[in-house]
């Protein structure tokens, strides 16, 4: 029954290994910055860090690289749309709330 | 949009059919698909979930930030560092894990699992001494609540207590409800180790597998993030 | 096709296939489960209806002398909370939706037909839990559970309504969830995005809204819940914590919600205009596309129920803007539905009434939610009965028309039995002239200045006339509610046995016996044609338009 069965395009072991390598690199590289006074941008820092290891994780431990539909792409980047708009519709009010 | 294949009009014979395919779907493809679409979206209703959180916490952060800091340097940063790094080993052993039953080796598959589970259970070990921590010291918000701190950065500046215990409460939903994840989460690789045990993931059949580790990156995921906004908030001050 | 043969056997179908209580409370059928949620939505629609009995009786005179204060807040808190959550959130999606989904598209069930077991479950288990809460005391904060009032102040069962609701809201998930997986992965062959009936694209649109959207409202009751329970200070003034964090929130959520109560009625609406009218529905893809429009849009919207609750000026002309584009595509199916209508045969049945009445009230209605969206105007209508006209007239003279329609259209289909077309016809004017009886007058009321939720407007007598009309007109919408439950279940036993295709209408689910067998179909179908194919079916069969009962 193997004939119609496509094994989503899974990455070598070699390749899994790379990916937990640059994860647990990106996390030292967090706690690390998060050492250093960069002023307004340590939030920045911090959370295109923890986007790039969502997306590490997203992309190839999960298989959307692979995935031979765009379907779950569109899924994954639809959610994460509406949840931006949660928040930045959201911010609309409080960010704007105490301008006289 | 238009998904790429159109389900071929020849269902499988009843006397070869797989036990595994359920009477509604005509190929194994569709069921496969269909269990890993249906995942996906879930995935999609829980980041909706925990989104929710993550904007209150966002608001909160903006408007209280000082108060934030001082509460979020009690927390253990090297405990929550290593939680994290815990818990990217047990996404690797997932991958292991799908990667062995799709090779059908039995061997690695259990391992893999084992591992995982472990590591899931190191991962709430940590938290509830976090937690346990937090409770000594009075930051568990509710009557018994007491925060005396400066604001990291201004010595002689109090932080808020009020806005200190909110702090707290989102800390304790946002990592509680997490940690609720984790723990469905171990419940379903219990499961799937007895269902590998039993031989039942082969590489003709182990979508559980796959869309049991859709779940635990899931879950990762959201610890990713979390990390960095709940325990590195002005540690340079 | 249309047979006008009688079966003097009766053939099996899903309903005789088993009996006993079991083989319905442990049915993974589809077409069983739309059964289960009927009965229990119907229920619900009691429930909900007796508490507005209730309000509209308290209201005949200005002094509030039927109820205390306390328990008329009751009384509108849970007559929402019960018809909002309760019966218009699973009411097409869960029973029309269940049952043709599958069948429109040539499948055998959903996608996971056991996970739509499970969905009733736990709507089952959110109602009980809603039923004792209501029995046992009931809350009082409005359905909206405005903050710090439910957190803090109510002495009132929150908790337990909260928590009722958050298990709904996982009932409704799951339902979007199975339909979105099944319109993807279980098309028959030759079922393109292109052919589907527009029911099914109004209802991939409404469950993009309950997965995105629902968790957003189970989220936010947690924090009520915890909020209430460990005094903690996320949304309490007093604490540090902000009250509207929860209307944005709350909002979030409800307002995407009230368009997963009103698309699955525009795809009802669709199907039955199409079929009454002998005709396409003009401008297909914009009617699909516009209810994918309206599921983004309707996202970008909440905070237009805040303009007064303290957000910022710049916020309030953002969403006033948003607002305003959100009624385009609702405007696009209504014009394009008129373009349907023109130079069709038209035909009267029950359902094609109730698809009329869907399109005067439903324009009324959205007019009306733009007239709300003018900052300046909503300042002065806000909190008024122009509000509950408005939602009023969407989600009864919309969304329950169309509910009511689309029963009496796949009636045939669902059980055999054809019901008495006549009685139908009247109870579908009997609603019409019940309804606009009530909740016109309300709208005259809100711009006079009448607030809601008062019991008590002794200080504005001069509004009696008014009222008094209002619950006439809600007297007559009651007897025109009873009427179809009357001569549905008359028709489930003595009803005439419906021919196949009753309407000679198009869609695949017309293509299955009346009532379909457990699987559907015999054969996978395979699609050649296109939908609402009214021209080749009629050429082919021109001597037989439709059957009536």
């Amino acid at each position: 029954m193997t004939t119609d069965t496509k094994i989503e395009h899974s990455s070598s072991l070699g390749t899994y290994v790379l990916i937990w390598a640059l994860l647990i690199i990106g996390t030292i590289a967090t706690v690390v910055a998060a050492h250093i006074d960069l002023g307004p941008f340590n939030a920045a820092v911090a959370l295109a860090i923890a986007s790039t290891k969502a997306l590490l994780v997203a992309l190839f431990f999960m298989h959307i690289k692979g995935a031979h539909e765009r379907l779950l792409k569109l899924v994954v980047v639809t959610t994460i749309f509406f949840l931006i708009i949660l928040m930045a519709l959201s911010m609309a009010d409080y960010g704007t709330r105490y301008w006289s | 949009m238009s998904d790429s294949q159109i389900t071929v009009a020849t269902s499988v014979h009843e006397e070869v059919r797989n036990p595994a395919l359920l009477h509604h779907f005509a190929t194994e493809q569709q069921q496969r698909d269909a269990s890993s679409l249906g995942m996906w979206i879930f995935l999609g209703t829980e980041v909706m979930f925990f989104g929710g959180l993550f904007c209150a916490y966002l608001i909160y952060r903006l408007w209280y930030f000082g108060d934030f800091a001082a509460a979020a340097q009690t927390l253990n940063s090297w405990l929550g560092m290593t939680n994290t790094i815990v818990l990217i080993c047990s996404s690797l052993t997932v991958v292991f894990a799908v990667y062995a039953a799709q090779h059908g080796k039995r061997t690695m598959l259990l391992a893999s699992l084992a591992l995982t589970l472990l590591f899931g259970l190191a991962f709430l070990g940590i938290k509830g001494m976090e937690y346990r921590e937090k409770f000594e010291n009075h930051h568990v918000p509710g009557a018994s609540f007491s925060f005396v701190k400066t604001v990291p950065g201004h010595p002689d500046e109090m932080a808020n207590p009020r806005h200190a215990e909110i702090y707290f409460a989102l800390y304790f939903i946002m990592t509680g409800l997490h940690a609720l994840h984790m723990i469905v989460g171990i419940g379903i690789f219990i499961w799937l180790l007895t269902m590998a045990w039993k031989g039942r993931l082969t590489p003709e059949y182990n979508t559980p597998m796959e869309i049991g580790g859709l779940y635990w990156h899931f879950v990762d995921i959201i610890w990713i993030y979390l990390f960095p906004l709940l325990y590195l908030i002005d540690l340079h001050k | 096709m249309s047979t006008a043969i009688a079966q003097p056997v009766e053939r099996e179908n899903y309903l005789n296939t088993q009996y006993g209580v079991g083989s319905w409370l442990l049915t993974t059928d589809h077409k069983r489960i739309a059964l289960l949620y009927l009965a229990s939505i119907t229920f619900f629609f009691f429930i909900g209806g007796f508490f507005a009995l209730l309000i509209r009786l308290e209201l005949l005179t200005p002094a509030g002398d039927l109820v205390q204060a306390d328990t008329y807040n009751k009384l509108f808190t849970m007559h929402g909370q019960v018809m909002v959550f309760f019966f218009l959130i699973p009411s097409i999606p869960a029973v029309l939706g269940n049952f043709l989904v599958p069948m429109m598209i040539g499948a055998k069930d959903l996608a996971f037909p056991r996970i739509n077991l499970l969905s009733w479950y736990l709507y089952i288990i959110a109602g009980i839990l809603m039923l004792h809460c209501i029995l046992t005391g009931g809350v009082d904060t409005g359905w909206t559970f405005y903050t710090p009032f439910s957190t803090e102040y109510s002495n009132t069962k929150v908790i337990e309504a909260g928590l009722a609701i958050f298990i709904s809201g996982f009932s409704s998930i799951l339902t979007g969830l199975n339909f979105i997986v099944t319109i993807h992965r279980m098309r028959a062959p030759g079922m393109t995005w292109t052919r589907l009936p527009l029911f099914i694209w109004a209802h991939y649109a409404t469950s993009i809204i309950q997965i995105l959207g629902t968790p957003v409202i189970a989220i936010t009751l947690v924090l009520v819940v915890a909020e209430r329970a460990l005094h903690l200070g996320i949304f309490d003034p007093k604490l540090g914590g902000d009250p509207l964090l929860f209307q944005h929130l709350f909002w979030f959520y409800s307002h995407p919600a009230v368009y997963i109560m009103i698309l699955p009625s525009m795809g009802v609406v669709s199907e039955v205009i199409a079929c009454f009218s002998r005709k396409r529905i003009f401008g297909y893809s914009f009617v699909a596309l516009s209810s994918i429009a309206i599921a983004v849009f309707g996202f970008l919207v909440w905070a237009h129920h805040m303009f007064v609750a303290g957000i910022s000026v710049y916020a309030a002309l953002i969403f006033s803007l948003l607002s305003y584009s959100v009624a385009v595509p609702s405007a696009v199916k209504v014009f394009n539905w008129t373009a349907t209508l023109y130079k069709g045969s038209i035909h009267y049945e029950a359902p094609m009434l109730y698809a009329f009445g869907f399109l005067g009230l439903f324009t009324i209605g959205g007019l009306t939610g733009l007239f709300l969206a003018a900052l300046g105007i909503d300042v002065h209508v806000t909190d008024t009965y122009f509000v509950v006209a408005h939602f009023h007239y969407i989600m009864v003279g919309g969304a329950l028309m169309g509910y009511l329609g689309g029963m009496h259209f796949w009636w045939p289909k669902i059980t055999g039995k054809l019901y008495p077309e006549g009685w139908a016809r009247l109870a579908a004017l009997i609603v019409f002239v019940g309804f606009n009886l009530t909740f016109f007058p309300q709208f005259i009321l809100g711009y006079l200045g009448m607030p809601r939720r008062y019991f008590d407007y002794s200080h504005m007598p001069e509004f009696q006339v008014l009222n008094v009309l209002s619950t006439a007109g809600a007297t007559i919408l009651g007897i025109g509610y009873l009427l179809p439950m009357i001569y549905f279940l008359w028709s489930m036993r003595y009803g005439k046995p419906a021919p196949d295709n009753p309407w000679n209408a198009a869609g695949l689910e017309w293509q299955t016996q009346s009532p379909p067998k457990t699987f559907n179909f015999d054969e996978e179908p395979v699609v050649t044609w296109e939908a609402y194919n009214y021209d080749e079916i009629d050429k082919a069969h021109p001597e037989e338009v439709h059957v009536v009962g």
